[in-house]
């Protein structure tokens, strides 16, 4: 059914056993996949795809509080693209039917795409008698903009604002697949734009503890390229560390300004990733006064009872692990974890396809599945 | 809103069918008919039928009205002659109904009306019966058009996939992405740099000219939504062709390319609304470039061989030769776009 020379994971010579690099964004994914870049890699090298798509490891808690909020007439749900068609599962529903932001929209929900949070700062402003919840999702790359929004947000007193945040951090879950050891990984490659504003500090802290080499990388197939075959070197030298293959963007230092924002408004707390698990520092929440914003203790004064229900289960839910959709067949978790490939689902191409998903990999460009079924699969 | 002249916005009483609905057809929409003493006549009669007709319909409802590059008007206009060139039809005779919503500013709807007569000067064609109603505020997104367009056959035989045979050449008529990212820019308030522009424009006289030089047409398809990608898939799957596409041939502006990059898009996902893909035999398609070469036309790959062996229809595949001498399968877009998070 697929074309199994792009199978990248398993054992493909006599004796020597491939050496397993694991891209972490989805964005680097879905180049590697368009541009076929695996059908040239290093000789011994075998990628694996990590889980660095936001779209896909969004707790489920977080979207079922968000298609919760919607349902409210007074609430105007915002948030970025892709989020909106992530599929939800309805609850206790015997045919194993979900929901998306989309569907609730078309019968009626005030859901609004924005392409920017200051957006929904925007819309607070004109609907000063609805409820605005921004759903504040990405990594350390979208989180700054989100920063600046709870600080206008308590600047300009707009109680009608508030946010629901499910921001994650990417080395930290870097930490866990390395910690885990369930896929043997080599090499990581870590996503470039993160670094941008992160640094090479924290990258350069993991490297050390694992003893694993890996490699800044940006997201043009010549750039990954590179960047593949530094690891490569690296790996056959013994070598571990950190080599930076995106200088024209990360600066070793990131970008203070950014790292500020976040400083000022966030703390890293402990998040269950969708198909992941609880992964330690995994997570950001707004912190002292900005805590304020967070939508769990925002609303509770002035919103009706219908939309705080929600809020108290979500209250609870966020810490605990959180499994893939309700579709038995979809193995979304193990691929989000590189422990199959999308092809190795049994419900990939079949039942779930980008028009009906039923893991949040095959949602957004970025997660692997779409990005296998776009590129790889031969119908 | 309640300082605003209210004789400057439409109101219910515009479809009503009495005064103010003459009125307003006599002041705006008359310019646009060929006998204008038809506008508020039940129906037209055309005499000069002869020939083989295409007929098609189309209905318009951009958001924004205007847009970076045209307008609804515009777009409802050139995209009917479109469709009718891509048949090898010379537009001709067009219908235009009109849904208006209440409240929408008449300055706004008579530079719509500007664009509808200009864009049918371009393509050739003649309004020649119409509709209005009006419905209220809310219930509208300020103005739907329909538009129904008749054009005569000027090919040997009507264009269709069904014409398409092995070792033919496929070439495109321009670069991608322009009229799908202007849209999405603007109705998303993104601000691109550098700005792109819709490249609406009428197709006939391209398909013209290659009928002048004597180019055995195969098939044509305009590239409207879904882009590069649902075209050549769904052509190929009319006879179960493989489709071999050279990803370097493929002419993408470093605009669009760039501004596609920034947000997640795929050029090949985004509509055009100017630029068509033909296909034609193999001893033609040094010719058919040299025609379509000038406006930026270029040879993109060719038809290999049935799908499957022994041929037949369903389940083409489209197989992309990238630059870097790796291959990728090609599928079309599966919905709406939307910009990735980042």
């Amino acid at each position: 059914m697929t074309d199994s020379a792009a199978s990248t994971r398993f054992l493909n010579g006599p004796t020597v056993s491939r050496a397993a690099v694991m891209e972490v964004c989805g964005g680097q994914t879905h180049t590697i996949l368009r541009w076929g870049l695996d059908q040239r890699l290093p000789a011994g090298m075998a990628l694996i795809h990590g889980p660095g798509c936001p779209v896909c490891v969004t707790p489920l808690p977080i979207l079922e509080a968000a298609i919760a909020l919607a349902r409210c007439p007074e609430v105007i749900l915002c948030s970025y693209g892709d989020m909106l068609r992530v599929p939800v599962p309805l609850q206790g529903d015997p045919q194993e039917r979900s929901i998306d932001l989309l569907s609730l929209r078309a019968a009626g929900a005030d859901v609004r795409l924005i392409t920017q949070p200051l957006q929904a700062l925007q819309l607070a402003l004109e609907h000063r008698q609805r409820q605005v919840v921004l759903l504040a999702v990405g990594f350390e790359t979208t989180a700054p903009a989100t920063a600046l929004v709870a600080m206008q947000r308590q600047a300009l007193e707009l109680s009608n604002l508030h946010l629901l945040v499910a921001h994650v951090r990417v080395v930290p879950a870097m930490a866990s697949l390395l910690a885990r050891g369930e896929s043997r990984l080599d090499a990581l490659l870590a996503p470039g734009h993160v670094c941008s504003v992160i640094g090479l500090t924290e990258v350069e802290q993991l490297a050390q503890r694992y003893a694993r080499p890996v490699v800044v990388a940006g997201f043009t197939p010549t750039s990954l390229e590179q960047a593949l075959h530094l690891s490569s070197r690296m790996l056959e030298r013994g070598d571990h560390g950190v080599r930076n293959a995106y200088r024209e963007v990360v600066h070793p230092n990131g970008n203070p300004r950014a790292q500020a924002l976040l400083a000022e408004v966030f703390e890293p707390i402990d998040l269950a990733w969708r198909g992941l698990g609880l992964i330690e520092g995994g997570g950001l929440a707004l912190k002292g006064a900005y805590a304020e914003a967070d939508v769990r203790r925002s609303l509770d004064r002035g919103a009706t009872a219908a939309a705080i229900a929600p809020l108290r289960r979500l209250g609870c839910a966020l810490e605990t692990s959180t499994e893939a959709p309700g579709a038995s067949l979809c193995r979304a978790t193990e691929v989000l974890q590189g422990r199959c490939l999308p092809s190795d689902c049994p419900a990939f191409a079949g039942r779930c396809r980008p028009e009906h998903p039923l893991g949040a990999p095959m949602v957004s460009e970025e997660g692997a599945c779409a990005a296998w079924m776009h590129y790889r699969h031969t119908r | 809103m309640s300082q605003e002249n209210p004789e400057a916005l439409i109101r219910l009483g515009h479809g009503g069918g009495g005064t103010l609905m003459r009125d307003l057809i006599n002041a705006e929409f008359r310019r646009l008919y060929a006998d204008p003493a038809l506008a508020l006549h039940d129906a037209t009669v055309l005499t000069d039928t002869s020939g083989v007709l295409a007929f098609t319909v189309d209905s318009s409802v951009v958001q924004p009205l205007q847009f970076p590059g045209g307008d609804i008007g515009s777009l409802a206009v050139i995209g009917t002659a479109n469709d009718l060139a891509m048949a090898g039809a010379r537009p001709r005779h067009l219908s235009l109904a009109v849904i208006l919503e209440e409240g929408l500013p008449l300055a706004l709807l008579r530079r719509i009306v500007t664009s509808i007569a200009e864009a049918c000067h371009r393509c050739g064609v003649c309004v020649e019966t119409g509709d209005t109603k009006v419905v209220e505020r809310g219930k509208g997104d300020g103005l739907f058009l329909s538009t129904s367009g008749l054009g005569v056959i000027a090919t040997p035989r009507p264009i269709h996939p069904a014409g398409i045979e092995e070792g033919d050449q496929i070439l495109i008529s321009g670069d991608l992405g322009r009229h799908g990212l202007a849209i999405l820019a603007s109705r998303h308030g993104l601000e691109l740099h550098p700005p792109v522009l819709s490249d609406l424009k009428p197709l006939w006289p391209a398909v013209q000219a290659l009928l002048e030089q004597g180019i055995r047409l195969h098939c044509l398809r305009d590239l409207t939504r879904g882009g590069l990608a649902m075209v050549l898939q769904e052509l190929a799957d009319v006879g179960g062709w493989r489709f071999a596409i050279e990803e370097e041939a493929v002419p993408i502006s470093e605009a669009v390319q760039s501004s596609c990059r920034i947000l997640g898009l795929d050029p090949w996902h985004l509509a055009c609304e100017g630029r068509f893909v033909a296909i034609v035999p193999a001893g033609d398609g040094d010719r058919a470039l040299d025609v379509l070469a000038a406006d930026g036309g270029r040879r993109i790959g060719v038809v290999t061989a049935p799908a499957q062996p022994g041929g037949g229809s369903g389940a083409g595949t489209v197989i992309v030769h990238t630059p870097l001498k790796t291959t990728r399968r090609q599928h079309p877009p599966s919905g709406e776009l939307l910009p990735r998070i980042c």
